[in-house]
């Protein structure tokens, strides 16, 4: 079912993380390229500190939902929001995520270590690709350009059908001027940890 | 995207808008003069734009007290010949319902149109009921938009629709369509220019009794005007543009008629996967195209009717097939083909068709032993009130009180409302044993109390108590009903995203307002014991509770304090863990649940970017281990 021009993103982490904007700019760049695209996103009770998720389709999709098994990515922003992800996943998913945990307060289970998420994924599919996105973000200038850095990430997919340059263009336009210098490097920092 | 942009935009101009947006265009595209809502997920963002945008796009737009109100505001509007609009999530429909189901039977002169969200799979709602039935129940039009394009286009053609018609239209979209984003191109706006001084246009009512005025002599023609309105309406329908089909058969075997978000999936299953059917999608859905259906079935032999969540098209294809006499098998939700209930996606939609048409391979995929442990093992998130919420203070002083006076929380009946305040059902505050609707807390605080022994605790919001709180309490005071009614005063609509309401100086278009005290409504609903406190003071929290839950009348406890996501707000600095002087009895932890406050590797930790110094863990722990920051 993989066709040319075809890109489904999953997207997920936690409330407060930047994903609806980060989801956005992708949307935004894939209509200025002339490609059809959809998005899902869900409000309300979902924020609160709760697990938050984008569902992003470039191609000719009427649906905004990913089929199960249907991701050609998942970004994730936070280490077990990545395993909550995995419905849509088939092993040649890009799995792309943040290292840096947010312990949930509302669980009694512990939270296991990132290593041990790493190592599971290895075993179950073909392109896990784990990054330190919050410490690249600090580095870039705030903690608050990880979207950013995630956003970069995506970009050096080779099978992503938008331009980096596009997805800059479409984040210039949704973020604020005095924030763009941080933001381009957050996103180049994001692009090289992927692209090497 | 800057949302001027949606008053400014020129027809043909491109914009990645999510679903809610697109409505608002819609609006502004058909020239609306007023609109009216009352804030409720997943129709809020409507409301959200337009409180940004009504003065530039000439529309007069309110926060109105509930979906009631909302209504006759837009219906008195189209009565006075302007175009209006109110939107609502599903169940304010209900709440509405009484002067909807009337709105029908006396029409309009400007076009009027509801645009009703429903939640499939209630994301944050209370039930799935389905708007489409409330269609039928009044007998008015229904379009249903499956994406933000449809939307835009819908909500414009439904003022069309409602003005040539005289009659209330609503257009249905669900939550994937709602908050969906896509592309959409904007079309031409009529103008709505002001012919006053202020920034709305204003109309005027001419009087007509027969018309506005249901009483028995005049409503029994009103009805009879509606079904000759609904007659002309099905010619429409079963002619329209947006009932149309798409050609996918190669032989003429198998049809499938679907709508609103619902056909996204089934259009690309039957898209991606090739498979040879016919699809009928309704757009324009009542009055029912039975003409329409009944020609586009003539030589099927199967039909799949794929819908959301009610088999309302499914019974009314049933009917078409009785009355037209055609031989078609009816594959929906009544003989199990698709589920009855929750959200479709394209693996719903998938394995419903294969049940018949055999097409999908197995896919066992199984994963490594570590990772399904993982998966199994993996924290929940679930959403949980805020670090610094003046709510979670409240909880933990009542249960404190509760256990002061002696008694368990088996004595103590909580009576919960709807708002972020309903987080009181999770541990360990265990505040919500029983909710109905918007206000239900305090009707429900009187039946418990004449229908048990136990205490009743009542817990409303601001904006809840204004909704529908009122008459209920003051039928709590006059049938003398003995139970604490708390009006959890946050300053804000918060659940929904941070709407002003009555209780604060400033209304839905951002001007200054008359803030409505509900201390002065409490008292003057005749209740003796009504004190406003400030949740952030734990000692005087747990006394006003022992106080109240002494006393045999409706006592009201106010607590007022701000919600802690109000833009603008100082934050006092993060609390300090002292480690010397923690005592390791966790109760910062386990009977507080801040999320800002987490044992890791057994030590308390204080997670700096979320606690926004409330100072309420200090007052819990006894050995000074929480100390205010600096």
């Amino acid at each position: 079912m993989k066709m040319d021009n075809h890109y489904c993103i999953y997207i997920c982490g936690v409330g407060g993380q930047g994903i609806i904007k980060t989801s956005t700019i992708i949307g935004e760049a894939a209509m200025n390229q002339g490609l059809d695209v959809v998005m899902s996103e869900i409000h309300g009770m979902s924020q609160r500190g709760g697990s938050v998720s984008t569902e992003l389709k470039i191609g000719g999709y009427n649906s905004s939902i990913i089929p199960n098994k249907g991701a050609d990515m998942l970004l994730s922003f936070e280490p077990i929001e990545t395993i909550r992800g995995l419905d849509k996943v088939n092993s040649e998913t890009k799995i792309v995520y943040n290292t840096h945990p947010i312990v949930p307060s509302s669980s009694d289970k512990a939270y296991p270590s990132v290593d041990s998420i790493t190592e599971s994924l290895k075993e179950n599919f073909n392109h896990v690709l784990p990054i330190d996105g919050t410490k690249l973000a600090i580095d870039a200038g705030s903690v608050l350009a990880l979207n950013m850095v995630l956003l970069g990430a995506v970009t050096a997919d080779e099978n992503f059908p938008l331009s980096k340059d596009s997805v800059i263009e479409a984040m210039k336009n949704n973020l604020k001027p005095k924030f763009h210098g941080m933001n381009l490097k957050a996103i180049e920092s994001g692009y090289k940890s992927i692209k090497g | 995207m800057n949302l001027k942009e949606l008053v400014t935009g020129a027809p043909g101009d491109r914009q990645f808008l999510l679903g809610n947006e697109a409505a608002v265009r819609g609006v502004i595209e058909a020239g609306v003069s007023i609109a009216a809502t009352y804030p409720g997920t997943p129709s809020s963002e409507i409301g959200n734009v337009l409180s940004v945008l009504a003065k530039d796009a000439n529309i007069y737009f309110e926060f109105s007290t509930n979906e009631k109100v909302a209504m006759e505001v837009a219906a008195t509007a189209a009565a006075s010949g302007l175009r209006s609009f109110t939107f609502m999530k599903h169940v304010g429909m209900n709440v509405a319902s009484d002067s909807f189901m009337t709105t029908a039977y006396s029409g309009v002169n400007g076009g009027m149109v509801i645009l009703s969200a429903d939640d499939p799979s209630l994301f944050s709602s209370q039930n799935e009921q389905d708007t489409r039935n409330y269609a039928r129940l009044a007998n008015v039009p229904v379009l249903e938009p499956s994406n933000c394009q449809e939307v835009k286009d819908m909500v414009k053609y439904a003022f069309e629709l409602s003005e040539q018609f005289g009659i209330p239209v609503i257009v249905r979209t669900t939550t994937r369509v709602s908050h969906m984003r896509g592309v959409v191109e904007f079309g031409d706006k009529k103008d709505n220019s002001s012919n006053n001084d202020n920034h709305w246009k204003r109309g005027h009512f001419d009087k007509d009794p027969s018309k506005y005025v249901p009483v028995p002599a005049f409503a029994g023609d009103m009805h009879v005007r509606l079904w000759d309105k609904v007659h002309k309406l099905e010619e429409i329908t079963n002619k329209s543009e947006y009932n149309r089909e798409l050609d996918f058969a190669g032989d003429k075997k198998y049809a499938l008629i679907s709508s609103s978000s619902a056909f996204n999936y089934a259009h690309d299953v039957v898209k991606f996967n090739e498979l040879d059917v016919d699809i009928l999608k309704l757009g324009f859905s009542y009055p029912f195209p039975q003409d329409l259906v009944a020609e586009f079935l003539a030589e099927k032999d199967e039909v799949f009717i794929v819908e959301e969540v009610d088999p309302i098209i499914e019974r009314d294809v049933l009917a078409t097939i009785g009355a037209k006499g055609l031989n078609v098998n009816v594959h929906g939700k009544l003989d199990g083909t698709f589920p009855l209930y929750h959200e479709f996606n394209s693996d719903v939609v998938s394995e419903g068709l294969n049940k018949i048409l055999g097409f999908k391979e197995d896919e066992n995929i199984s994963y490594s032993a570590s990772l399904e442990k993982l998966q199994e093992d993996i924290p929940g998130r679930a959403p949980v009130l805020c670090a610094g919420c003046p709510h979670r203070a409240m909880y933990y002083g009542i249960n404190k009180a509760i256990d002061e006076l002696g008694l368990t929380s088996a004595d103590v009946i909580f009576a919960s409302d709807i708002g972020c305040y309903t987080l009181g059902i999770n541990p360990p505050y265990n505040c919500a044993d029983y909710l109905l609707s918007m206000g239900s807390s305090v009707g429900d605080g009187c039946g418990f109390s004449v229908s048990t022994d136990q205490k009743v605790a009542s817990f409303i919001g601001d904006s809840t108590f204004f909704h529908s709180g009122i008459s209920p309490l003051i039928n709590a005071v006059h049938n003398k009903h003995n139970f604490v009614l708390t009006v959890l005063d946050n300053r804000i609509t918060a659940m929904t995203g941070g709407q002003p309401n009555p209780g604060i100086p400033v209304d839905g278009m951002g001007d200054d307002a008359p803030e409505v005290s509900i201390r002065k409504l409490a008292l003057a609903c005749g209740c003796d014991y009504v004190r406003v406190i400030n949740p952030f003071n734990l000692e005087q929290v747990v006394k006003t509770y022992k106080e109240a839950f002494e006393r045999d009348d409706t006592a009201v406890i106010i607590s007022k304090a701000p919600c802690t996501l109000i833009k603008g707000l100082t934050k006092k600095p993060p609390v300090k863990f002292v480690e010397n002087n923690c005592n390791n009895c966790d109760k910062c932890v386990s009977e507080l649940a801040c999320p800002a406050i987490s044992k890791i590797n057994g030590k308390i930790t204080i997670d700096e970017s979320q606690c926004d110094g409330c100072n309420v863990c200090m007052q819990v722990c006894k050995y000074g281990a929480l100390e205010a920051g600096r």
